[in-house]
């Protein structure tokens, strides 16, 4: 990594070039040796499915069904890659952006949408997914995390040789998010408590406008080293890649060798969010450049190119990318807010007086208005 | 744990002891650590030096390092690791050395801690304490006399204690470890050392089922009427109690009767009794050593007036910290509030 910038590609560990053809690695390959033709298929499907679910999302928006949206579009090989590298005692702790992980998690996808639509902060339940709730402060979580991993070794799920019982939490952010001091605390409290821990930095080139170039001189994977936490930089549009380098850090992590950063290099196809406008920051050329490395296209150039991805599978895959559209469509329209009155509601967990006061005359305005309309 | 220091701690607990407040508080830390294994403490320096106030004195001796940690010097990693422990069911106890180093752990406490229950529904909660040693008149140099108190209780999500006897050091420390909310615990430093007994009994009843706190969180929510008088209420918490009593006692030599009370609680206020007080008196002064304007006893003043205006005699009158930086500490005993400010606020309310 030595002398080279923040979006240099040199030296990324990568499997599957942008052309789809197989390339080699001899310290990752072996981790994704274990994967089938089924396996490398069903990457592509659940790439599809985000993919489905984020593009109906972004059109939810701009009909003015959600508030904002923030899309995961080009970001599919690094989220699937690492998520379908994860075991069910593992934990995750996502940004915001997180869809595809989220998917391999089993979270409903449409209820994702509640937060973009108002409804309230959080959707699903943490504990029942191992997944937590998306943090929009930036970094703010990569703390939680270390703390949560902490936790996790005192418990004894870490290091016993159990496969059924060791996990470890991977814990996503972006290249901005390297810039704030809860990151590098995180990397700090981490490192000292070997805490088992993967970072994965989703170098996605851009904090709304920022290049990445605003944020480091030097690879963000680099930052690691004084820290004391191996790391690793990994082609994030490369499916197989990614699932590799994630396999070998969460064993790592979950050995009780302590944590570990993977910086998978990607780009944002899209824009920030909805209200983000990259046309005023960044170059066509760029994005052409990056289009014709759409991580979808690759894995799917490479299953065709070995004659592994049947009409029918095909078919079959497009027909749910659909159904996700429809179902996700549905849903959101569906959806009613709760009673105003609820906005009261879990600011604690026990009897808080001024809240109940304040719900209380709240309850009585609001019938006033009931009495004199007369309804 | 060692079956011979089980025993002294049983003994201990049965019995009623003459504590400082900070002695106090270590009591109450180390019943809070027998009861419930998954309560730990983090901290800079509370390890082997046991605090730079020695709060946590003895604790890492006999509950190990893992249970009492000293952290990096990193406030911000102390308050957001300690989060995500409470997601795995463990009871964080903090210590922020000083008053003035909270803010770098600002945004953790205020965007992440304090909304966390509401964000999920219920569905997490983050039951964490921070101590923080504050206020002034130990003749400190900058940034270790400040009273933050008001920048939090703003925050909804947050509970805002202060004790200011050895008794409330003990009891409140478990009540608010036992809360599943988050508690900031605001200790004034300068009493310290404050010597009283403390009955070590009667707070356990109120913690039975540790997860079943109910009981302790509202007691520590209740204002304390540390002194009955009739012609004026005095309200003040944490280092600023003992100061309402001398007044009181200074105020009885001429003929005025003060009532004190000792609010423990800041979110919530306990305007229950609050009301009940001025109500009586019809005369409020507000003593605390953060600066008065923009702060907690303006919150008091304005409430006070919405609901008791008609039973008032005089305008509420507010004594603290003038709306300056923490001035070097040679002049701190005009900065905070005083004796004779103190009695000056009571003759001008005295005067209607």
């Amino acid at each position: 990594m030595a002398g080279i910038g923040p979006l240099s590609e040199e030296g990324l560990v990568r499997l599957l070039d942008h052309t789809g053809a197989r390339v080699t690695d001899d310290r990752f390959g072996p981790y994704a040796e274990h994967l089938t033709v089924a396996d490398l298929r069903g990457f592509w499907k659940d790439m599809m499915l985000t993919r489905a679910f984020d593009n109906e999302a972004t059109s939810l928006q701009r009909q003015g069904e959600l508030g904002l949206w923030v899309a995961s579009l080009g970001q599919e090989a690094a989220q699937i890659g690492s998520g379908r590298a994860l075991r069910e005692p593992d934990y995750v702790f996502p940004s915001y952006r997180e869809h595809g992980v989220a998917l391999t998690r089993g979270v409903d996808m449409p209820s994702i949408l509640r937060v973009f639509r108002g409804l309230e902060h959080s959707s699903w339940d943490p504990a029942a997914h191992n997944f937590h709730i998306y943090t929009l402060v930036i970094g703010a979580h990569t703390l939680h995390a270390v703390g949560y991993a902490q936790a996790m070794d005192w418990d004894g799920l870490v290091g016993s040789g159990d496969a059924t019982k060791d996990g470890a939490v991977i814990c996503y952010f972006g290249d901005g998010a390297t810039s704030q001091g809860d990151v590098n605390e995180a990397m700090v409290f981490a490192a000292v408590n070997t805490a088992p821990i993967v970072f994965f930095i989703q170098n996605n080139q851009f904090a709304i406008s920022e290049s990445t170039t605003r944020q480091s001189k030097v690879p963000l994977a680099q930052r690691a080293t004084g820290f004391g936490i191996p790391s690793v930089r990994v082609d994030g549009n490369d499916v197989v890649a990614v699932h590799a380098v994630t396999r070998w850090a969460m064993e790592h992590a979950r050995s009780g060798a302590g944590p570990v950063v993977i910086e998978a290099l990607t780009y944002r196809m899209g824009a920030h969010t909805t209200s983000d406008d990259p046309t005023r920051y960044r170059s066509s050329a760029d994005e052409d450049y990056w289009r014709d490395r759409d991580p979808i296209a690759r894995v799917e150039t490479y299953l065709r190119s070995i004659g592994e991805l049947p009409e029918e599978f095909e078919a079959a895959v497009l027909a749910e990318a659909k159904d996700m559209g429809r179902a996700t469509r549905e849903a959101v329209r569906s959806w009613e807010a709760a009673p105003v009155v609820s906005m009261f509601d879990h600011v604690y967990a026990e009897p808080h007086s001024l809240v109940d006061a304040e719900r209380a005359w709240f309850t009585t305005y609001e019938a006033s208005f009931t009495d004199v309309e007369g309804k | 744990m060692t079956a011979a220091r089980t025993a002294s701690n049983q003994e201990q607990l049965s019995a009623v002891r003459t504590l400082t407040l900070g002695g106090a508080i270590n009591a109450g830390l180390r019943a809070a650590m027998d009861r419930d294994p998954k309560v730990v403490l983090m901290g800079e320096d509370i390890g082997a030096l046991g605090g730079v106030f020695r709060v946590t004195d003895g604790l890492h001796k006999d509950f190990g390092e893992r249970r009492v940690i000293d952290t990096p010097l990193a406030e911000s990693g102390i308050v957001g690791t300690a989060i995500g422990m409470s997601f795995r069911g463990y009871r964080p106890v903090l210590e922020i050395q000083f008053d003035g180093f909270i803010y770098p752990a600002f945004d953790q406490i205020t965007t992440s801690l304090a909304k966390l229950h509401y964000r999920t529904q219920g569905k997490l909660t983050v039951p964490l304490v921070i101590r923080v040693p504050y206020a002034g008149h130990i003749g400190a140099i900058e940034h270790h006399s400040e009273s933050p108190e008001a920048l939090f209780a703003h925050t909804a999500g947050l509970r805002i204690v202060s004790p200011a006897t050895p008794q409330d050091g003990y009891d409140m420390i478990q009540q608010a470890i036992a809360s599943p909310d988050p508690v900031m615990f605001f200790e004034p430093k300068a009493r310290y050392w404050d010597k009283a007994e403390v009955d070590t009994t009667r707070v356990s009843e109120q913690l039975d089922g540790i997860n079943g706190a109910s009981k302790g969180t509202a007691e520590m929510s209740r204002a304390r009427v540390a002194r009955e008088g009739s012609d004026v209420t005095l309200l003040a918490y944490g280092p600023t109690v003992r100061l309402a009593m001398q007044t009181a006692v200074a105020a009885a030599e001429d003929g005025i009767s003060i009532e004190v009370l000792d609010l423990r609680s800041i979110s919530p206020f306990d305007y229950e009794t609050i009301l009940a007080s001025v109500k009586k008196t019809g005369r409020a002064v507000v003593v605390h050593e953060a600066p008065a304007a923009y702060g907690t006893g303006s919150e008091l003043a304005a409430h006070i007036s919405e609901h008791a205006f008609f039973r008032l005699h005089a305008p509420v009158m507010r004594v603290g910290g003038f709306h300056t930086p923490y001035p070097g500490s040679k002049f701190e005993h005009e900065y905070l509030p005083s004796l004779d400010r103190v009695l000056d606020a009571v003759d001008k309310v005295m005067a209607h």
